[in-house]
């Protein structure tokens, strides 16, 4: 569409680089939360033209880097298991467990799908009724309502051979261990674009509050995350600290009523495993026992194994925003796209993949 | 993975109020033509719209004149914001 050029235009972007290194009087750390941030800050180049004094560090939003080991090793099994044909969005597939990845299972005759779509997952099972289909759910709130929506279709087309093995995480619980780390200095939050869309911009407001830290709900063209930056900050400057949203094409105040909703129906809140934070109380969403004869967990008396993370992966200290990839002994070295060792080199979005692939 | 691109509606399909009744929309990107769904969009779209789409699901309903302000506002900050406001 011809505006999204419009963002991208460098008469635009030329501009705000001069006003982003005007407006950076104070040393500040910002963190990008969601992945696609990540990846479009590399690939527009930003962060060769970062003034001094304006750090931005990598968060735990990328939803594959932050699937534990014990849920990789869990979904393995699981596709292992005879009559099971398991659904995954595509960056799954070469995700390591303990004992290989998905691609490993396909290979040696698991059935693995790749779908662009929860939905066509359900299609899947509705053209293979002698096998039962698992979609692996993975993904943030932008994710969840689709699974929701998908589940209740299920329902309502009386599909028994459909099920969904929810790892579905929540932003609010980990942001809020983080941010209490008293080794993580950060000064401001760079919010997610699409999960801002369903949550709403007033998602941000007590973190705002709380910890005293600079918000801003930014969109993913060269424009919006130079706006972004800006008013970030403005605020750390000013040491006026609020919620502003820059990304108002795509993002309300109250969010997305209709997709919380129909999340509320399906889902309730679970304690959640996360690669490098470990468990944080009611940071996952499971499914409501009404609708257990689609939870796969259930369906399967799924026990999550316990093992450790790769030694010498920094992961969990990268997604903490502790570390930096090239910190990592493993970043280059054992732990490449080709050969990845841990999940944030494997992910198109994973912030070792990105500084790989940008060679910084 | 939350990268979610904008398409304009072509047709839509369905009763916003009926989950059952198949809510669909035909959209268009650059000339491809695909089917997505509308049951968990905030607004309820029209032809001619964008919606945001993640995963099949169609998550916002994006008016142009939103763009249009989003766009202008980014421009005033460019070419007209005096730089003492910002420091």
């Amino acid at each position: 569409m011809k505006h999204l050029d419009e963002f991208r235009d460098a008469s635009l972007a030329k501009p705000l680089v001069a006003k982003l290194e005007k407006a950076v009087t104070k040393p500040l750390r910002v963190m990008e939360i969601c992945g696609s941030h990540t990846m479009a800050i590399f690939r527009n180049g930003i962060r060769s033209i970062l003034p001094e004094g304006l750090q931005l560090i990598s968060g735990p939003g990328c939803p594959v880097c932050v699937t534990s080991a014990p849920h990789m090793d869990a979904f393995i099994a699981m596709a292992d298991m005879p009559g099971i044909r398991v659904a995954i969005f595509g960056d799954l597939f070469r995700v390591p467990g303990t004992k290989g990845s998905l691609s490993n299972a396909s290979s040696r005759g698991a059935k693995v799908d790749v779908v662009y779509s929860p939905m066509d997952a359900l299609q899947i099972a509705k053209n293979n009724p002698s096998e039962h289909v698992v979609f692996l759910g993975v993904g943030f709130e932008t994710t969840t309502p689709g699974i929701a929506a998908t589940i209740l279709a299920a329902k309502n087309d009386n599909v028994k051979n459909f099920s969904v093995f929810s790892t579905q995480k929540t932003m609010g619980p980990p942001m809020k261990a983080l941010l209490s780390d008293p080794d993580l200095k950060i000064d401001g939050l760079l919010c997610p674009g699409h999960v801002s869309s369903i949550i709403g911009a007033k998602f941000w407001e007590p973190l705002a509050a709380d910890y005293k830290l600079a918000c801003v709900v930014a969109g993913f063209e060269t424009a919006d995350l130079l706006n972004a930056l800006i008013l970030l900050a403005r605020q750390v400057a000013t040491e006026d600290f609020k919620v502003e949203n820059t990304y108002t094409r795509a993002v309300s105040y109250e969010g997305n009523a209709r997709a919380m909703k129909m999340v509320d129906e399906i889902f309730e809140p679970a304690d959640m495993n996360w690669r490098g934070l470990g468990v944080i109380p009611n940071s996952g969403l499971k499914i409501r026992e009404k609708y257990a004869d689609f939870d796969a967990e259930v369906k399967f008396d799924i026990t999550l194994p316990e093992v450790d993370e790769a030694k010498g992966c920094m992961c969990g200290q990268i997604l903490k925003g502790l570390n930096i990839p090239p910190e990592c002994p493993l970043f280059a070295k054992r732990c490449t796209p080709a050969n990845p060792i841990g999940p944030c080199m494997v992910s198109s979005e994973g912030t070792c993949a990105a500084y790989h692939k940008y060679g910084l | 993975m939350c990268i979610a691109l904008p398409m304009r509606v072509t047709k839509v399909e369905g009763n916003p109020d009926d989950f059952t009744s198949n809510q669909i929309a035909t959209v268009d990107a650059d000339g491809i033509e695909q089917q997505v769904r509308l049951d968990v969009v905030d607004i309820w779209p029209n032809v001619g719209d964008y919606l945001i789409i993640h995963a099949g699901f169609a998550i916002h309903t994006l008016e142009e004149k939103e763009a249009k302000l989003n766009l202008q506002l980014l421009r005033e900050l460019a070419e007209g914001m005096p730089d003492e406001l910002i420091s």
